[in-house]
Formats: C-alpha cells, structure tokens, sequence
C-alpha cells in the first residue's frame, strides 16, 4: 500500500483544508459577513451625510464627545482582558483565565452601562431616532454596535461560568479564541464608528 | 479489475450506536440530508404558493373583472363579490416574486442542496456546524410564516413590489399597507439571518472538511458553484439586512432614511437593494449551473469539458455580479458615465456565461447520450438559459433599458432565467438526486411526460411577453383595458393565462410522481446513474454519519470514459488507482 502513496494523489499531498481549527475558520467566515452589514451601515451614513451636508450638526454640538472618549477606553480595555484571558488559558493560568473573562464581561456591560446612559441624556434633551437624518443615523449605528456588544456580553457570560467550571483548563483554548476574535471585530468597528460619528 | 470499489479505502469510521428519538431525528435534527429534506418540503410547499398566486394574477388579466372560480372564499377587503381588488392584485405581485425568489428557488438551490449534497460530496460525515445548521433551518420556516401570515393582517399583504421601493415602501399612507409591509420586512431579515448562518456553515465545510485527496480541482462543479453561491449570500444578504431595518425605522420609529421631505434619500434604498439584488440573482442560477454541468456529464458519459475553464467562469461572474447593480437603475437617474461603466461591467458577465454555455455543447458534443428525465431538464435548462441570457444582454444596454424598463419584456426575461433556467435545473437535481434521497427512483416516463408539458406550456406562458413588453404592456398592470396599447394586447394575455393554467397543471403530474415515489417507486441501487462523486459511492439513502469507512480521493470528479477503465465507462473518485488500472496513474 505504502508504494502507492504518490501516485494516489497524483504526487501531492493530501488536501487537509487549512491548518486553522474548524471554529476559528467559521467565526473569520461569519465576521465577512459582519463586516459587510457595518460596510452598509457607513456607507449609507455616508450617502446621507453628503446629501444633507448644510443641515448636518458640528461634532460636538449635539453628542457629549468626552463621556463617549472614556467609553472608548473602557472598550478598549475590554479587549485587553480578552487577549490576557485567551493567553492564560493557552498557557494553563486556571486563576488568570477566570479572572481575566469575568473582567472582559464586566467591563463590557460597564461600556453597554454608560451607552444607556448617553441615550437617555439625549431623549432627556428631545434627541430621537425621529430626529432628523442626524438622529436617524446615530441610533441606528450606535444601535446595532451596541447591539453587538450584548450579544458579546451574553457569551462572555457564558464563558466566564464556563471557566470557572474548568472548561478552558488543559490547553482548552478555542473557545476564547474564537470569542475573542468576535469581541475584537466589535472593539475594531466602534473605533471607527466613534471617529467617523463624533469625532468628524 | 474490480466494477466498484474493491477493497476499503480510507480510514475506518468509530460507529456510533444510539437511537435517537423521533423529533431529533426528524424534526430538530442536525444531520445536513434531514435538514436538506426538511429544506425541500419547505420550498416545495412556497413553491406551490407562489405558483397559486400567480394564477389568480393570470385570470384577472385574462378576465379583468370577472369574478374568479372560489372568488367567494376571499374577504371583502381582497375580492368583493369574487373580482379582485387593485390592492389585492398588487399583494399577490408583490408576493409571489417574494416567496418565488426567496423561499422556493433560493432555498430549493441552496437551502436544499448545499446541506444534502457539500458533505457528501466532498466525504465529510457531516457540516462543520450541524446544530447551527438546524438553527438555519429553523429560522427559514418563521420566516416563511409570517410572509404568509401577512395576507390574514390589516391592510392585507406587502404591496410595493418584491423591490420594495421607497418612498412607497417606507410610508404606509403611500401604499395603504403597514403591517403587512413591516412583516414582509421581519420575513426577510430572518431569511436574510438563516442565509448568513448557512452559509457559514456552507463556505467552512468546503474550506475544512473536505476528503483526504479532495483537492479543490478535484471537487465536482455542483460543489464548487455552491461555495461560490455561499460567499455570495455571505457578502450581499448583511447589506440587504441593514437597508430592510432601516425601512422598518422609517415605518415605526420615525426615521427619515429613505423618506425624501426630510432629507433622506429614496436612492439609498435602491442602491442598498441591488446591491444585493443582483448578486442574488446569482445566487439564483450558479447553483442551476453546477447541478447542470454534473447531470450533462453523467448522461453524456464524458468529463466536463474545460473543468478548470468552468470554475474560472462561476468566480468570474460571482466577481462581476457584485460590481453591475446600477444596470437595474437606469431610468432612476444616474450619471451617463457611471451608466454607461454599469453596461460595459454587465455585458462582461456574457463572456464567463457563454463559456459556460459553449461548455455545456462541448460536454454533450459526441458524447454517449442518455435522455433520461435529468438529462433531459438539464438540456433544457440550456437551451432556455440561453434565451434569457440573450434578452439579458438586451437590457444591459442602457438605451435599450429605457424602452423595455417595466415593461413584460423584464416578467419573460426574469421568468427565462428563474423558471426556464433555475427551476428546470433544479427538477433535474430533484429527479437525479431523488433515488439518493429516499432510496427510490421516480418514474421515468412521468418524468419525461413532466418535461415535455413543462417545456412547450413554460413557452407558450412566457415567450410572448418579450413581444407584449416591447408593445409597451406595464409590468404591475393590474386592468390592460385601461389604454388603447395595452387593450390589444388582450388576446396574448389570453393566450398566455391558458398556457400559465397548463403549466400550473404539470406540476401535478410532478407532486404525483414526487410522492408516489416516495412509496411506491423502484428500490434505487446506490448508483443509479453510474455516476463518480463520492456520494453515489454510499448507499442510498446514505446512513447517519454517511460512511463507514471515510472515502479518499484518488480521481477528478467526472472521469467518464476513461480510456484506461475497460470494463465501464466511469471512474469513481474514490476507486483505488490499482485497483483500476495496473499502471497507475
């Protein structure tokens, strides 16, 4: 059998795929996807934008920039315990992978805490989804980031009862990879929705 | 030399011995053939809707106001005394392109097939995600239902078009319709959420499961135009997702997207639309084309002619897809120069098509014909494929456009390519896969009685409407007496609601034959066709976990009448060269 190994595939070898785990293949897939959903989302903002260019508001005439500064930073952090919880349980930190998912989970729901807040101040003031194109774009993109960010926060949920049961002990590290590479894509879209609605 | 597959190749399969309850074996199952079935009595079920909606259409543009055969079932609000109302007519417009585009072809094509066919074709046991695939499913069918249920709301069904083009879309005044409007939006975002989640699954099975030898030059067409189909619904569904919420903001919480008196931008929507529209029509036939390729091979017993030529093709017109959907908005307003970029990109698209159609004749040339029902749907896929591809080619050309633009000529066109191209390729599929599906054949003679009817009753429905379209017949017309042009053209409409009631009455003779086979039909050997992807290879229909020993690739994946094969005239993929034949290769 062994004499007939090359010309079985016509003298290369085998196809095994990519030499990526099936998971992490499907969240990369997944977030294509996710990006293009985004992509409609600031094009369209674009669009409207250029169209309504005389009547658009200055940045910061409206939106409260320093608080939604900090919010970003709290963002950011976020993603920090999830590399340090992914690189624990890569390599075998039992304390370090608990501590550093329930981290990313309550630091998420802290970013998604002062987004509630910055929406009620604006519906305090009478600034609504029905508020123009300017209202319109804002609780939409904002919206569905946030949107993303719960659904984060959910999983994150999850993992950190996960890991505290031990389920990312042993080099069991796939899990938070591929979370980690969703709660990174979300972190990654917020910076550029946060420069292109508030900043510019 | 050995006719199957003498000794066992590859490694042997841990077999798993449980039974599972009915509901996950039948109903909340993850197996991808469960879930492929389950798939194909969905779209079968839409199909026959759309269908049934488009027959009231033909009869009151056969018999503009006279009352229609059980007019006495509808309510009031649809048809008072049995004739329809315009309102009612503009619902079934909108609603059967919607459950004909979205829930029977597109699902037919990929819901059905990409599930039952990619793991067995590429000898993996199973997706890369069977329980997010069931979730796929399992969103599919909501979906459905409450497009349905939209007929029961108030102010009946969704009535701006399959399109849905704002402003008339975003403001229920404007139609008269807002909750069927907001449910055919929810519809479709969940559909658009199932698409995403299969395709996933789709593009990460290919990329990752696939048979040791598998090499990608060696996966049968049918496989490769479903991954490309799969990056396409990947790509375009999340846009369409973001421009349907937007609407429905605009429908229920005030925002101004597409609403133009507070400065949205009614465009917009268009763009976002197409965007992914076109695309989708792809989605819509490169599947058609790969289960086309694989049938013509199998029934003219030779190799796909230019395989690698026809690969290039399926990512040629998937790259072009997405760059061409401004040549649906010609008469929107658009700068000529971007216009006239539209045209050139889209009359590309002919260059990969007619590699693909000269292909086909290349296949059949000289080959050993076997006209058996597949075959015989498959050819006529092509030949039809290319009247719809020529009117195709018609429309891009932008001068041309604005004549026809909404006009029947664009109803025979789209109906060339998704009846005559799509929905032929895919009986062909359900009549070649059908034996491996539920281990019984279809009746052959039925099945050819099927395609006759099916072909001279699909041309005499649709060819006329290239020449009402160029007479000027509007596309959403709900009474042609109202102008001189269109009263003379009452005749056709005649004609071509006779033929549309034949054409509805085929499909009988195909549910007869679909569900007596399904009982009654010959026992089908594993490989009926003596076909070579692996999934012939298995017995029919394929077990749990389909292989008991996992299959390994030696061979391409349409070696028919290879000339060192004596003793037949194909070549499984999976068939050990030494076994075949002693020089190896």
């Amino acid at each position: 059998m062994e004499a007939h190994a090359m010309p079985y595939y016509g003298g290369r070898a085998p196809e095994k795929g990519l030499a990526v785990y099936t998971q992490k293949v499907g969240m990369w897939v997944f977030l294509c996807s996710e990006v293009m959903f985004f992509t409609g989302l600031i094009g369209s903002y674009i669009i409207l934008r250029f169209g309504a260019s005389e009547t658009w508001p200055q940045p910061g005439e409206i939106l409260n920039i320093p608080v939604t500064a900090i919010n970003t930073f709290i963002l950011i952090c976020s993603s920090v315990t999830m590399v340090k919880a992914f690189a624990a349980s890569e390599m075998g930190d039992k304390r370090g992978t608990r501590l550093y998912t329930l981290a990313t989970a309550v630091i998420g729901a802290a970013f998604l805490g002062v987004q509630i807040y910055e929406y009620s101040e604006l519906l305090g003031h009478g600034f609504g989804p029905w508020s123009g194109l300017y209202g319109s774009t804002f609780y939409t993109m904002t919206g569905f980031h946030g949107f993303h960010v719960f659904s984060g926060v959910v999983c994150m949920t999850w993992a950190t009862v996960k890991a505290f049961r031990g389920g990312y002990d042993n080099g069991n590290y796939q899990g938070l990879e591929v979370l980690g590479l969703y709660w990174h894509f979300v972190d990654l879209v917020w910076i550029i929705l946060f420069t292109i609605v508030y900043l510019i | 030399m050995a006719t199957i597959v003498a000794e066992p190749t590859g490694i042997p399969v841990v077999e798993e011995h449980h039974e599972m309850s009915f509901i996950r074996k039948y109903i909340f199952s993850s197996d991808h053939k469960v879930i492929g079935i389950q798939f194909l009595f969905l779209s079968l079920f839409f199909l026959l809707v759309g269908g049934l909606l488009a027959m009231l259409m033909r009869w009151q543009l056969a018999w503009p106001g006279r009352p229609m055969p059980f007019g006495g079932l509808f309510p009031e609000t649809m048809a008072p005394d049995g004739i329809m109302l315009p309102e009612f007519y503009i619902s079934l417009v909108t609603m059967h392109g919607t459950f004909m585009v979205f829930f029977a072809i597109m699902l037919l094509l990929v819901g059905v097939y990409a599930n039952y066919l990619i793991p067995l074709q590429i000898g993996a046991p199973d997706m890369a995600f069977p329980r997010l695939n069931m979730l796929s499913f399992w969103t599919a069918v909501p979906a459905g239902l409450i497009a349905l249920a939209s007929f029961a709301v108030e102010g009946g069904a969704a009535g701006a078009g399959w399109t849905s083009y704002a402003p008339l879309s975003g403001m229920p005044e404007y139609s008269g319709v807002s909750m069927g409007q907001q449910m055919w939006i929810v519809s479709l975002v969940l559909l658009g959420l199932s698409s995403i989640l299969g395709s996933t699954n789709y593009i990460t099975t290919v990329i990752n499961m696939r048979a040791p030898g598998m090499l990608w030059t060696r996966m049968p067409l049918t496989v490769w135009a479903l991954f490309i189909t799969a990056i396409l619904g990947l790509l375009a569904m999340p846009v369409l997702s973001g421009g349907l919420i937007m609407l429905l903001f605009d429908q229920t919480i005030g925002t101004h997207f597409f609403l133009p008196e507070t400065g949205g931008q009614p465009l917009l929507w268009q763009h976002l639309f197409w965007f992914f529209g076109h695309p989708e029509v792809y989605i819509l036939i490169l599947p058609a084309m790969g289960f086309v390729s694989e049938i013509l091979s199998a029934g003219s017993r030779k190799p796909v002619f230019g395989y690698k030529a026809m690969v290039g093709a399926i990512v040629a017109i998937a790259f072009l897809g997405f760059i061409v959907w401004g040549h649906h908005m010609f008469q929107s307003g658009m700068n000529p120069v971007l216009g006239t970029s539209f045209m050139v990109s889209t009359m590309v698209i002919a260059v990969p098509s007619a590699i693909k159609t000269f292909n086909w004749m290349g296949t059949m040339w000289r080959g050993n014909l076997h006209f058996h029902t597949p075959m015989l749907f498959a050819i006529g896929f092509v030949m039809l494929f290319v009247i719809g591809g020529l009117s195709g080619i018609f429309m891009a050309s932008a001068p041309f456009d604005i004549f026809i633009h909404d006009t029947y000529f664009i109803v025979a066109h789209i109906h060339y390519v998704l009846f005559g191209g799509a929905l032929f390729a895919i009986f062909a599929a359900i009549y070649y896969w059908f034996p491996k599906m539920f281990g019984r054949m279809m009746n052959d003679r039925w099945g050819k009685i099927h395609f006759a009817l099916t072909f001279i009753f699909f041309n005499l429905a649709f060819f006329p409407m290239h020449t009402q379209g160029l007479a000027g017949m509007m596309r959403r017309l709900y009474d042609t007496s109202g102008y001189t042009h269109t009263a003379d053209l009452q005749g056709t409409h005649l004609l071509i609601t006779i033929s549309a009631f034949a054409l509805f009455a085929t499909g009988v003779i195909f549910a007869i034959n679909f569900f007596g086979s399904m009982f009654r039909g010959e026992k089908a050997p594993p490989n009926p066709w003596n076909a070579t992807s692996l999934e012939w290879q298995t017995p029919s229909p394929p077990k749990h976990g389909n292989w008991e020993q996992a299959p390994v690739v030696y061979h391409g994946p349409h070696e028919y009448s290879h000339p060192d094969v004596t003793d037949k005239d194909w070549l499984a993929q999976n068939e050990r060269p030494d076994v075949v034949s002693p020089a190896g290769h």
